[in-house]
């Protein structure tokens, strides 16, 4: 039992023998695991994940081959250049489906039920977090899975598959990490909502479809130099049509390691503030 | 150390304030007994919920101590979580589990785990009547069934301190008494304390050991039903005359018997009857007004009930007083049941005073 402290004049208190709680790994792991049934008991809610990227990389992919002839274009196929964007938006959609299970949670009062058990404040992030990641996973093995049967050449080999799942994975958690900060600290699905179509914006005011080195207007190529997008771009696709660029792929973590560091950040201060007990 | 000795409530001076708001709770001060079962009555805003809140720690109080089974809420909110279980006025539960799948969730937060997991939420699924539809998503279940799931969830680790805020909101007459039941039964058989907020009279009438009136954030009365209506006195007779000129003439002859009031009931004359040993009957008074050559429709008298007692105090009725000045109900109020749907901002709140 748990003694008073000397600061409650209160007398010792009653601890329940039954509330023992838990370890820290097994709450996220049991969170997580419900994270996922949740996201995937309803179709409506990661099909369009799945879907929309395949949509798009057919799209592109058959429409703009003839940017392959562009000389200086570094790849013989759009294919190759684009299938990058299955990864993206994998990844973009986990900032949707974490934010949208913590505001699930906040708006049902269930963050609340949670609340009341010994889970740590922390666990439920981090397994939503993880459930989100897992998904975006499964989709991002589907793709490569797809690229590998329409004949993507993975120029960075077996390893080359590996370090692009790490680092789909690493973009996943970055993107879920502003999403459940999002949830946590607005508590409403409409401002998650609201972001979306800026993450949309953003992967299309980047390199996804043309090398910055052959953008001719001056504005665009100076909005994919700002937009960290780019850097995570490049970075996945160096692995595909490239092989090992050292210099891209530290580009790319680089802006992982600031954008996770801003979600985090910003998710510890909102879960504080949205758990604001004793 | 026996679980009964320690799991009382005892708050003193608590209050809340809001940003940009009035206080919702302003300096209250209960006490409540271990195994007691303490109605906390008042009408849609008058801070019930927040009360509720700040006792099980999902809200910081502003000012003010509050200890539950001997932990401060303040400095001691882990040791307060793990002695109590509380359903608050939003049901709390995920639409994708099944019931049996919260029980093993919470259970297994709670740390019990395997074969006495399942025992447990078997035992509670029972309980709450809800064996049936354990292995059924949540989402198809009604208001009824989510919130008998709800109070199973709040007892998965069998507390000493039970908070039930609004548990019978939506409830069917049936449902609303199998609860009372069981919940008198968690009182009476495993000793548990129950906070209990509402703004049913009858069942604080009912179900309470001692009940707690608030309104505007202040406790306004406080004793068992009977001693609260007792303080009211006695009983109420309300006359309904024939004629406009009966109804002119009524009130001299109904002042013999004690202090006349505006009635209730439309066109009728009422008086409170004095106490002690001249407190007139009703056949005394039939025959006083028949003396005065007075007709009458209708005569009846009123037993005091917790709604005069709040009449009393507070110049307002129960029923309805909320209603111009709710926002303690409402959704993403503060105070409102789910404290954590209120924004960060409000979680964040400082004292203002």
């Amino acid at each position: 039992m748990t003694s008073a402290t000397a600061t409650a004049p209160a007398p010792q208190g009653v601890v329940n023998p039954h509330a023992v709680g838990t370890s820290l790994p097994h709450q996220v792991l049991l969170l997580a695991r419900r994270s996922i049934r949740g996201a995937l008991s309803s179709p409506a809610g990661y099909m369009p994940g799945i879907v929309m990227p395949l949509m798009l990389l057919t799209i592109n992919s058959s429409a703009m081959q003839r940017s392959t002839s562009i000389p200086g274009f570094p790849a013989d196929r759009f294919l190759d250049f684009i299938i990058v964007i299955t990864f993206m938006q994998a990844a973009l959609f986990a900032t949707s489906s974490a934010g949208l299970g913590l505001v699930r949670d906040i708006e049902s009062g269930f963050l609340d039920r949670l609340a009341l058990t010994p889970m740590r404040a922390g666990a439920l992030v981090v397994a939503q977090i993880s459930g989100a990641i897992v998904i975006a996973m499964g989709a991002s093995l589907l793709y490569v899975t797809i690229g590998l049967v329409t004949g993507v050449d993975f120029h960075a080999g077996f390893l080359g598959v590996l370090a692009l799942l790490g680092l789909a994975a690493w973009t996943a958690l970055a993107f879920a990490t502003i999403g459940a900060w999002i949830a946590l600290r607005s508590g409403e699905s409409e401002a998650l909502q609201g972001i979306f179509p800026l993450l949309f914006a953003s992967l299309f005011l980047s390199t996804l479809n043309m090398p910055r080195e052959l953008i001719q207007a001056d504005w665009f190529a100076a909005i994919t130099r700002v937009n960290p997008v780019s850097y995570m771009i490049d970075g996945m696709r160096s692995l595909i049509i490239t092989g090992w660029v050292p210099r891209m792929l530290l580009e790319d973590v680089l802006v992982l390691v600031v954008i996770t560091a801003i979600g985090v950040s910003g998710c510890a201060r909102a879960l504080r503030r949205r758990m604001a007990k004793a | 150390m026996t679980t009964s000795e320690n799991n009382g409530i005892e708050v003193r001076g608590l209050v809340k304030q809001f940003k940009k708001g009035p206080k919702a709770v302003d300096g209250i001060d209960l006490d409540v007994a271990p195994g007691e079962i303490y109605g906390f009555l008042g009408p849609n805003g008058a801070g019930k919920s927040t009360t509720v809140n700040m006792l099980v720690t999902l809200l910081p109080i502003t000012a003010g101590r509050a200890t539950v089974a001997g932990w401060d809420v303040a400095t001691q909110g882990a040791d307060v979580r793990k002695a109590i279980g509380a359903a608050l006025q939003a049901v709390a539960l995920d639409n994708f589990l099944t019931g049996r799948e919260h029980l093993r969730l919470i259970a297994s937060l709670q740390g019990i785990t395997g074969s006495r997991a399942d025992a447990r939420a078997t035992d509670l699924l029972h309980r709450v009547g809800l064996e049936e539809a354990a292995d059924r998503k949540v989402g198809g279940y009604s208001g009824g069934m989510k919130r008998r799931l709800d109070l199973a969830l709040a007892l998965v680790h069998e507390p000493r301190v039970l908070f039930l805020d609004e548990p019978t909101t939506g409830l069917d007459p049936q449902s609303r008494t199998a609860l009372w039941e069981e919940v008198r039964r968690l009182a009476r058989e495993d000793g548990v304390t129950v906070f209990l907020t509402t703004q049913y009279l009858e069942e604080a009438d009912v179900l309470a050991d001692r009940v707690g009136i608030i309104d505007r954030g202040v406790i306004v009365a406080e004793g068992t039903p009977a001693e609260l209506k007792a303080e009211i006195g006695a009983p109420t007779v309300e006359v309904v005359p024939t004629s406009d000129s009966d109804r002119a003439a009524l009130p001299a002859v109904l002042a013999q018997f004690g202090e006349c009031l505006a009635a209730a009931q439309p066109g009728a004359v009422a008086v409170r009857l004095r106490g002690g040993s001249d407190r007139a009957s009703l056949v005394t008074i039939v025959r006083a007004i028949d003396d005065g050559g007075l007709k009458i429709d209708e005569i009846r008298q009123h037993e005091p009930t917790l709604d005069d007692v709040f009449l009393a105090k507070t110049g307002r009725s129960l029923e309805g007083a909320g209603d111009d000045e709710a926002t303690e109900g409402a959704p993403g109020a503060p105070g409102s049941g789910s404290a954590s749907a209120a924004t960060a901002d409000d979680r964040d709140a400082e004292p203002v005073a």
